[in-house]
């Protein structure tokens, strides 16, 4: 159960970073941090005790495995984090060029 | 223990990144929390993961600092400081408090559920032929998720060559300089 709390404690600086924050790029590192925590804890979900890994072996000794189901939905999961990060770099790229900053109360004004 | 000590080195990483004030340092300590979630995973017995994770770290590392270099931070503090620290501890102890209420419901550490997988470990090698039992849900008995998943990693990439290209932008906008 520590374990857990310590996952949340994770999500919750990430939290902490996503709502505080003002530069573009800090918002992103909260939004990476939280997908960190939330992958973290599918797979704490899925552990089982003194398991083995989820691959069959020809001398097999331990017969329990961990669940495989969270880590196979974690393996999407984590790609589609990886596009949503290209995506929302991109975005903040266009930004810097069109506003010259990253704050994100100086870009109320429309231009253009 | 081990986790927990991969856990607190995390979260610390986590603070560094959260409260330094240069972006590059910003967005190692946010890879060097990665590579401890990739540490993580080959503990937690899931080297499938640990594999695409250390892939994908490296990629948003460089990704990030093509983002970041060059680039000025401004660090401003208005008078709005106290309303926003506070609304943001109010929405992070909120989430807290809902988590106490459903962390009873939860699974121990230790003893998954099983429902579901019982039926793909028992019969996963007979109706896939693949060792790996990973890699024989993701392609075979979860093969919609895994469309699902290559049809968003081709909108996302669409969205960026979109957002990025810099060519037609100029022929058709009249405010060109």
């Amino acid at each position: 159960m520590s374990l857990y709390f310590l996952c949340f404690i994770l999500f919750c600086v990430g939290l902490y970073c996503l709502l505080r924050k003002r530069n573009i790029i800090k918002i992103i590192i909260g939004l990476g941090i939280i997908e960190y925590s939330v992958n973290m804890f599918l797979i704490l979900i899925g552990y089982r005790t003194n398991g083995r890994a989820p691959i069959f072996a020809r001398n097999q000794e331990i017969s329990n495995m961990v669940d495989p189901l969270p880590q196979a939905l974690c393996l999407t999961t984590i790609v589609i984090g990886l596009s949503i990060t290209l995506l929302v770099v991109g975005l903040a790229v266009r930004i810097y060029e069109k506003y010259g900053t990253f704050d994100i109360t100086k870009i109320r004004r429309l231009k253009g | 223990m081990e986790l927990h000590l991969i856990l607190i080195f995390m979260i610390c990483a986590s603070i560094v990144a959260v409260r330094t004030k240069d972006l590059i340092s910003s967005v190692i300590a946010l890879s060097a929390a990665g590579l401890g979630l990739c540490l993580a995973f080959l503990i937690l017995k899931a080297p499938n993961l640990a594999m695409t994770q250390l892939v994908v770290e490296i990629l948003c590392v460089i990704v990030l600092i093509r983002g970041t270099i060059n680039k000025d931070l401004p660090l401003v503090k208005d008078g709005r400081w106290l309303f926003n620290t506070v609304s943001t501890l109010v929405f992070i102890a909120l989430f807290l408090t809902l988590i106490f209420l459903v962390l009873k419901e939860l699974p121990r550490f230790g003893e998954p559920l099983m429902r579901v997988s019982g039926e793909y470990i028992a019969n996963g090698f007979k109706k896939t032929g693949s060792a790996n039992l990973v890699s024989a849900i993701t392609l075979r008995f979860r093969g919609y998720d895994a469309l699902g998943e290559v049809a968003i990693l081709f909108a996302a990439a669409i969205g960026v060559l979109a957002i990025t290209r810099r060519k037609g932008r100029l022929h058709d906008s009249n405010d060109k300089k």
